[in-house]
């Protein structure tokens, strides 16, 4: 008896070892950044151009890039998702080709990311005879941000309880005329708070763009969209590894690095923060 | 009337081509890295690309195109990957099943959310800067950028998904097999580790799946925290280049449609196939599992 005891409580620590490890690797990587790139934050960082070689000055355009590229995978990812998310949740019956576009979906959001950024030259730095630019790159997340906003709004279709379509059928609308008044109203809070966390950890990826539009250095604000610009991400790459005074720019790195997952954090938690409302909601 | 019902069948249709765009995207990208790898395959022997390790496209005497010794490297770090993340995130997914209070539970879901959201890159940022100097002193190496680095980092980067798949698994597991267990005078911990976790196994098996799939395809964390030098792999203390690495390096620096161009490509499609089959492996597990499981 005693000896089943003993073998619980040692499992029970052990499991809440686990927790405890997970729980400080996050807690590490935000100290550590924190800390060290805390120093560098300021108005200037935010809103100046990088100078000398990007050993001063700020990130500006960085985060102007990174806003513009995920504008343009916004544009693809979110009515595409949406509207393959609508066709499985509400028209889709249980047949092979349905369940070869899941099968697609789920594969699609295993394709790593570099191969998306393969697929990116090919298609639109080549075929399309766009060149590497804000376009291409964006277009090119937009298809890897694809399956994650199919997930995301088909889970908050899904949360539509069927009353609601049964209701508005019953008093003769048709099956569009449903869903337009019925169904999307409601889903949509969902469907954008799922979609805003795939956007985010789109904007947060460097493969896909590494051969698509991203540039080393580029000290000023993109013109347009056939521009090549520079990244948050990319940055923190280059001033990571590829920078000629590597030691000299680690304030440098550290503080994009804050940047980038503070830019994280505030989404999810605002994610989050949307979810608890319209959980509350639906509850009143 | 008639007006009506021919807008609904437009509004159909338009809706079951979007649907059909996802099917033409994973055939796209699958068609066109064929296409685009196939020209190199007129310069170098299929038998060469498969079987030989030696890689050095770039060689003006005779460039050598072998992919084994990327491939070891991916396996390497993926291996040690797993080896850290599948206990951990079991751990956490059973800890956030059976032990935790709603509350916890409450806190986790978020905390896991942010830890699946941090950008590839800043992983790879504190690996040089973080892990690396950890790992060099701990075994008295010149710098700490080798495979150990790279599967310490995957495995941050594969904890997320192995840990929520496998609380959903947990979770699925129905409670009258648990209440049989502890009405048999089982303990808490003896129907975790004899009942639920097998029963749950192919659901977790499933999770672990995924996660290998995560961390084969990582690009960014391996390409700054393992050292890559193109050479076979010596042991988890040396430096290894895996397949993603290598294309991330070399393809900024090759003109368009050359044979190393192509060759590139062809390493991207391995890549493809051999995610696409871990993926479609878990798939099957899942899919058999939850028919099981109804």
């Amino acid at each position: 008896m005693k000896n089943k005891e003993l073998q619980e409580r040692l499992g029970f620590n052990l499991l809440r070892l686990c927790v405890g490890i997970v729980g400080a690797i996050l807690i590490i990587i935000l100290y550590d950044l924190t800390s060290k790139g805390i120093s560098k934050i300021s108005w200037e960082f935010f809103t100046a151009m990088p100078r000398k070689g990007m050993t001063e000055g700020g990130i500006l355009p960085a985060i102007i890039g990174t806003f513009m590229v995920t504008v343009i995978t916004a544009v693809l990812a979110i009515p595409l998702g949406m509207g393959c998310a609508i066709y499985l949740n509400e028209y889709a019956k249980k047949n092979k080709i349905t369940r070869i576009i899941r099968m697609s979906i789920r594969n699609l959001s295993g394709v790593p990311s570099i191969v998306y950024g393969l697929f990116g030259v090919i298609l639109f730095v080549q075929l399309m005879h766009l060149g590497t630019c804000i376009l291409s790159a964006g277009l090119t997340l937009g298809l890897m941000t694809l399956p994650w906003t199919i997930t995301a709004s088909e889970e908050a279709l899904k949360n539509i309880p069927n009353s609601y379509r049964e209701g508005s059928l019953a008093l003769g609308a048709t099956k569009w005329q449903m869903i337009k008044t019925n169904v999307l109203p409601y889903a949509a809070g969902g469907m954008l708070t799922g979609t805003i966390l795939g956007l985010a950890r789109a904007a947060g990826e460097t493969a896909p763009i590494l051969f698509t539009g991203a540039a080393f250095y580029l000290p000023f604000i993109p013109k347009s969209l056939f521009s090549q610009f520079m990244a948050l991400p990319y940055h923190l790459y280059i001033m990571s590894t590829q920078h000629h005074a590597i030691t000299k720019v680690r304030p440098i790195a550290y503080a994009t690095a804050l940047v980038l997952i503070m830019l994280v954090l505030v989404i999810n938690l605002s994610a989050v923060i949307l979810r608890y409302r319209l959980r509350k909601l639906k509850r009143e | 009337m008639k007006m009506n019902k021919f807008k609904e069948k437009i509004i159909h249709s338009l809706f079951f081509f979007n649907g059909l765009l996802v099917v033409l995207i994973l055939l796209g990208i699958f068609a066109l890295l064929v296409f685009t790898a196939l020209p190199g395959f007129e310069e170098i022997k299929v038998t060469e690309f498969l079987f030989k390790s030696h890689w050095n496209p770039t060689s003006y005497v005779k460039p050598a195109y072998g992919i084994v010794s990327m491939l070891v490297s991916t396996l390497m770090v993926t291996f040690g990957a797993l080896l850290i993340a599948i206990p951990l995130g079991i751990g956490t997914a059973a800890y956030l099943t059976d032990l935790a209070s709603p509350r916890v539970r409450e806190i986790a879901k978020p905390i896991i959310e942010i830890l699946a959201g941090i950008p590839s890159v800043v992983i790879g940022f504190l690996g040089i800067l973080l892990v690396g100097p950890f790992i060099a002193r701990l075994f008295g190496l010149h710098n700490g950028l080798n495979a150990i680095n790279g599967s310490v980092l995957l495995a941050i980067m594969a904890l997320p998904t192995i840990i929520s798949l496998s609380e959903d698994a947990l979770k699925s597991v129905p409670k009258s097999y648990t209440q049989a267990s502890l009405a048999l005078g089982a303990t808490k911990w003896q129907t975790l580790v004899k009942i639920k976790i097998p029963a749950a196994c192919s659901g977790i098996l499933a999770a672990c799946m995924l996660g290998m799939g995560r961390a084969i395809g990582e690009t960014m964390t391996v390409l700054m925290a393992t050292g890559c030098a193109p050479a076979m792999p010596k042991s988890f203390l040396g430096s290894v280049r895996t397949m993603t690495s290598t294309i991330a390096i070399e393809l900024g620096e090759v003109p368009y449609n050359t044979t190393h161009y192509y060759a590139l490509f062809g390493v991207g499609l391995v890549l493809f196939v051999i995610t696409f089959i871990v993926n479609m492996i878990s798939d099957i597990i899942l899919h058999r599992h939850e028919r099981k499981t109804r």
